[in-house]
């Protein structure tokens, strides 16, 4: 089989969504029958380019071209007709149908007169398990919606394999697979090699590349910036390639030390059955303390618990001069504790998308503004203009419906929103994810400037550079425990990358190659 | 195979409740039935819910894809009022006739799918103002109720087979087997299902989204039709006001027969029995003694007790953001 | 105006609901009025308002609900029981000051189902638009079994009389009047009061408002029970104007009210639309009605209008909304 380098090649690819670039002219090669790695931040451009490859996306400008054909990727079914398949980090199989349904489902085997062999159809699936490796113990006759994320997240992988790609990307597919199926999966991936499958792979677990793959593609801010064969550089390379900017002076000086004060937030054994597993923290006023580590391992349902929105958590919770966790947001922010929730998914939890950012910025805060339930415009409008002032909301005007700003700026509303509440408590959930360099900076220094004014703040962060630029204190979790408390000096990339990973410091900075088991058990 | 009908029993438990509660229904209907349990009760019986329970098949699928057809009962109206022009004369013209109608109403519902997938118009909206046309040209074609339909075929199929199973049953049952089991268990069916339960990724897998949504609606249009020239045989003529009752009851019976307006999953054997199950009870009230004025009351309430049965899905909710969706 | 660090230029739009229907209203009072002259006179256009005020009472509950991104389908029946349990307990209690409790008789029932309707959709989560359903079947139950199947009720009371049927002047029928005050009311309701803000919130995205510590359930609850209040005061307005209560006098006006609010442009998800464009999209329904009428089109004919009017807007309002976001 020949070994085209330029098997699958991008050229001048780009792409912006309103003000944001996405990706800045991008070319880029992959070779038939390797693994190619993508490594990047968070918001580097990696899953936009996934994007465009499947058909979900279109570029702006630029080419595809597979096998020296240039494509046209007008959507994921003219994708997947060129044999280009993904898995999704969020899911893409259909919960109400069955395992093998879902595994032959946009092609299932069909009798002469057009209808689906469901026979041939579990035999099928079967299969492609049995060649997997992981799916004894999987009932192919078993409804996706009842299966355990584990398990959905195999059958996603079966249901890419069975479509018998020329290109398979994967996008942190094995995040939630036991250390077993990982493996499996991963030695699957080699035998697809050995086929002639131009495999890539995107993932933030260094032991994964380094186990698997043959190349390197490093991306950072939307440019494609170095791509060399996998082992010729060190992890401390790797990672600096991947930062590629000084810290310093994105962040605002942090303070000389702490400001000795009660807790304002002091939590003792939080459990959740399975997510949570006793999380001891105190939060004193004036201080930024990050949540990191991996995706999922507790932080969204830590944050969550303590702003009143899930059921079921126990654990001894002071806050203010509150006992006990809140029953829900509105007695989360009520005068007793002042907690503010920034969500995760500003779209969807923190805004209202098609409402004015006037409507939005003074929402949260109408008990103050209002008088036996009528708005006071007069000081609505104050109250926006002051908010939107500080925090340089650039809008066509505070009419404009919020769905029209860029995301840096839809952001700042959502910020603005609960400012307007003059909260005591900050509970961030990634508030910088997908937005510009420059926007980031300008919510780091207000963030700076809340805890000066004594506002205790609680930020979970997916990117590690945020934790040791901002935080004064991180605590990383694993597997819903404190895994790692760092402060100060103590903050750095390599402690919480390795504490991550749940591993000792020593072993992650040693930049070894050879495959962290521990890290997956 | 213990473990296959297992999961078979947890998937469809609404339906199979609906169907149980059908019979226990139907099993005291024939009990104190005056005239007792006969072949000829038992085909009265029946003909007073299939063509409701046409129009609910139609409505299921629909339902399937996260929409709703609210034009069911006035394409119902329409093809009823065409089945008293067109479906009489000599077997040649009858057969015409009928193939005609079923043709109209697979029209109908296929513009509805159209405005739904090109028009970008919400299901709700876009179904509501193709009724309120389709109930016009109803009214156009027979202003008032009225025409003829072919009597012996009509005696033929409101009657019964060897005395015991009626006809209209066997025909309910037949149709649907017959146009709904191979569209289900082709890609185009799976599609439907898919996109009810999550539309994006069924788009992201390729499934082809909007074919599947159109011909959602055709089959609509097509069952409503079905509905309406079985109503053309149990009454013998057109009507074009019979419609609007349908629209709403045929959406009641997918609720009754486990399909969850979200989409997704339920299926149109559930949603016979519910059209079957409201048929009957009214039917039951009937023959009970019960005062006739409080019949509808009664009506209604089943009606609300078996929808508020759906608030069961709440005590199982740990996250409270999932309250929403 | 806030301080903006860049003004950004606005998107030159193409014309909103309010706009387009006004634009709508011109040509067919043209076009009516040179078919016919009477279309013109100020009489006659009066008359068309006096029963477009019924439906703008209706179309006010129903955009409340429909702000929501829910739906209530319990109009026809609300509208009649109110009417029909105020003008009883007026035949009851007989004429006079006693009489006119009917009124509140009226509104009790209203608000009534629509709590009811509330609780069901937002503290038991069920569908509104089966819930809301399956509650107005079971209040056609209590009405028949109250009055009987065809039975026409007793007499309105001379306070819904006045209202529902009489002028002031002979130059304002009085049911515009409250049409015009009840609007007014729903104008600061949406504008300039915290549920109003709330209404919005919720239909544009329910868990965002949650979690920014609404009790959405109580807003949701209070949505219908002012839809339920609405259509009892048209209900009461109606016997009034016809002069008795009878079974059925709702089921006109279900589809209109929501058809009006919907040419208004609001949403049916939800979150979005004016009342301005309510009391539009009312009047160009009352005058399509009206026009035809006059013209003597077949009862068919305003079906096809109606539907192809619904499909023509809302169609352009939801390409107009795709053009904006691209």
């Amino acid at each position: 089989m020949p070994n085209d380098p330029a098997f699958l090649a991008l050229a001048g690819v780009a792409k912006r969504y309103g003000g944001a670039v996405a990706l800045r002219d991008v070319s880029f090669s992959a070779g038939r029958g390797s693994i190619h790695a993508i490594l990047g931040e968070n918001g580097a451009g990696k899953s936009t380019l996934m994007k465009i490859l499947a058909g979900a996306v279109a570029a702006d400008c630029g080419s595809v071209t597979l096998d020296g054909r240039p494509l046209r990727l007008d959507g994921p079914a003219a994708a997947l007709r060129e044999g280009i398949v993904c898995i999704f980090q969020e899911l893409s199989i259909i919960p109400d149908l069955t395992v093998a349904e879902n595994i032959c489902l946009a092609d299932p085997p069909r009798r002469r007169i057009g209808t689906i062999d469901r026979g041939a159809q579990r035999r099928r699936a079967r299969a492609v398990l049995d060649a997997l490796g992981c799916g004894s113990g999987l009932d192919v006759r078993a409804r996706c919606a009842d299966l355990p994320l584990a398990k959905r997240q195999i059958v996603e992988i079966a249901k890419a394999l069975a479509r018998r790609p020329r290109v398979l990307i994967l996008d942190e597919a094995t995040s939630a697979l036991s250390a077993e199926d990982a493996e499996r999966v991963m030695r699957h991936l080699r035998r697809l090699r050995e086929e002639g499958v131009c495999v890539l792979f995107i993932s933030h677990r260094m032991h994964e590349v380094d186990a698997l793959a043959d190349t390197c593609s490093v991306f950072r801010n939307g440019e494609h910036v170095a791509t060399f064969p996998a082992g010729s550089r060190t992890h401390d390379e790797i990672v600096r390639l991947m930062i590629g900017r000084s810290i310093a002076h994105v962040y605002p000086p942090k303070p000389e030390r702490p400001p000795p004060a009660e807790p304002y937030l002091r939590v003792r054994g939080l459990a959740r059955d399975g997510v949570l597993k006793g999380i001891d923290l105190d939060v004193r006023p004036g201080e930024i303390v990050g949540l990191g580590g991996l995706d999922g391992q507790g932080q969204r349902e830590l944050l969550l618990a303590l702003a009143g929105v899930l059921r079921g958590t126990t654990g001894d919770v002071r806050i203010g001069t509150a006992a006990g966790l809140p029953s829900g947001p509105r007695a989360a922010g009520g005068p007793g504790r002042r907690i503010a929730l920034i969500p995760e998914d500003r779209k969807t939890e923190g805004l209202f998308l098609g409402l004015s950012v006037a409507a939005n910025l003074s929402f949260a805060a109408l008990d103050r503004l209002s008088r036996c339930g009528i708005v006071d415009t007069d000081a609505e409008r104050a109250l926006v203009a002051g908010l939107a002032g500080r925090l340089a909301v650039k809008a066509p005007d505070r009419d404009a419906p919020v769905a029209t700003l860029s995301g840096g700026n839809q952001q700042k509303v959502v910020l603005g929103k609960w400012l307007a509440t003059e909260p005591k408590l900050l509970l961030l959930m990634d508030p910088t994810r997908g937005i510009d360099v420059g926007t980031k900076q300008e919510i780091y220094r207000l963030m700076r400037d809340l805890a000066a004014a004594g506002v205790a703040i609680l930020f979970h962060s997916t990117d590690y550079d945020e934790l040791i630029g901002l935080c004064d204190r991180v605590l990383v979790l694993y597997d819903g425990r404190v895994a790692a408390r760092l402060s100060g000096a103590e903050i750095t990339e390599e402690a919480i990358v390795a504490s991550a990973l749940n591993l000792r410091p020593a072993a992650s900075a040693a930049g070894s190659r050879r495959p962290h088991r521990e890290a997956l058990a | 195979m213990i473990p296959a009908l297992r999961l078979l029993v947890r998937h469809n438990d609404r339906a199979l409740a609906a169907w149980a509660l059908l019979l226990a229904l139907l099993l005291l209907f024939l009990s104190i039935h005056p005239r007792g349990a006969s072949g000829g009760v038992l085909a009265a019986w029946a003909n007073q819910g299939v063509a409701l329970a046409f129009v609910a098949v139609g409505q299921t699928i629909v339902v399937l894809t996260r929409g709703i057809d609210l034009s069911a009962g006035a394409i119902l109206a329409l093809c009823n009022c065409a089945a008293s022009a067109l479906v009489r004369g000599d077997p040649a013209e009858v057969a015409l006739g009928i193939a005609a109608v079923c043709l109209i109403g697979a029209a109908c519902g296929a513009l509805n799918g159209l405005i739904v997938v090109r028009g970008r118009i919400q299901p709700i909206v876009a179904t509501l103002a193709t009724g309120a046309i389709l109930s016009g040209v109803a009214l156009l074609v027979r202003p008032t109720p009225g025409g003829s339909v072919d009597d012996r075929l009509a005696d033929a199929l409101t009657g019964t087979v060897g005395g015991v199973v009626p006809v209209s049953l066997l025909l309910l049952a037949v149709l649907v087997a017959a146009i709904w089991g191979p569209v289900r268990a082709s890609l185009t069916g799976r599609t439907i299902l898919a996109v009810g339960s999550a539309e994006p990724a069924a788009y992201m897998s390729g499934l082809p989204v909007d074919r599947a949504k159109v011909a959602a609606y055709a089959l609509a249009g097509l069952f409503a039709a079905f509905g309406g020239l079985f109503l053309g045989f149990q009454t013998l003529s057109g009507d074009p006001s019979v419609g609007a009752s349908y629209t709403l009851n045929s959406v009641a019976a997918v609720v009754l027969g486990g399909t969850a307006l979200a989409g997704g999953a339920g299926s149109v054997a559930g949603s016979i029995a519910g059209a079957l199950v409201l048929r009957t009870v009214g039917s039951l009230i009937f023959f009970t003694g019960l005062d006739p004025m409080a019949q509808p009351l009664f009506e209604g309430a089943v009606l609300l007790v078996a929808v508020a049965l759906g608030a069961g899905r709440l005590l199982r909710i740990r996250n409270r953001l999932e309250v929403f969706r | 105006m806030i301080p903006l660090v860049r003004a950004l230029p606005r998107p030159v739009a193409a014309p909103g609901p309010a706009g387009v229907i006004a634009l709508a209203l011109v040509v067919l009072l043209l076009a009516g009025g040179l078919a016919d002259p009477r279309f013109f006179s100020p009489a006659y256009l009066l008359q068309q308002l006096h029963t477009g005020a019924f439906l703008g009472v209706i179309a006010i509950g129903a955009m409340v609900v429909i702000l929501t991104g829910h739906i209530d389908l319990s109009v026809p029946w609300t509208l009649s029981a109110a009417a029909t349990f105020s003008t009883a307990f007026v035949g009851a209690a007989g004429e006079g000051a006693q009489g006119e409790l009917g009124l509140l008789v009226g509104l009790a029932v209203g608000a009534g189902i629509g709590l009811v309707n509330g609780i069901g959709v937002a503290y038991l989560r069920l569908p509104s638009m089966i819930w809301t359903l399956a509650v107005n079947m079971v209040v056609l139950g209590v009405c028949v079994l109250h009055a009987g199947l065809y039975a026409s009720g007793s007499r309105p009371s001379a306070v819904m009389a006045t209202l529902g049927g009489g002028w002031i002047g002979s130059l304002v029928p009085n049911a515009v009047v409250v049409w015009m005050v009840l609007s007014a009311a729903a104008v600061f309701l949406l504008r300039r009061t915290v549920a109003g803000r709330c209404l919005y919130a919720v239909g544009t995205r329910e868990s965002a408002a949650w979690l920014s510590g609404i009790d959405t359930r109580r807003v949701l609850l209070g949505a219908f029970v002012i839809s339920g209040l609405c259509s009892a005061v048209a209900g009461m307005l109606l016997a009034g104007y016809a002069n008795q209560a009878y079974q059925r006098m709702g089921d006109p006006y279900l589809l209109p009210g929501i058809a009006a609010v919907v040419l208004g442009g609001t949403s049916i998800l939800g979150g979005r639309g004016s009342y301005g464009g309510c009391v539009a999209g009312v009047l160009l329904i009352t005058l399509i009605t009206s026009m035809l009428s006059l013209l003597q089109v077949p009862e068919a004919f305003k079906q096809i209008a109606y539907g192809g009017v619904i499909i023509l807007m809302v169609g352009y309002y939801s390409r107009r909304a795709a053009a904006e976001r691209a």
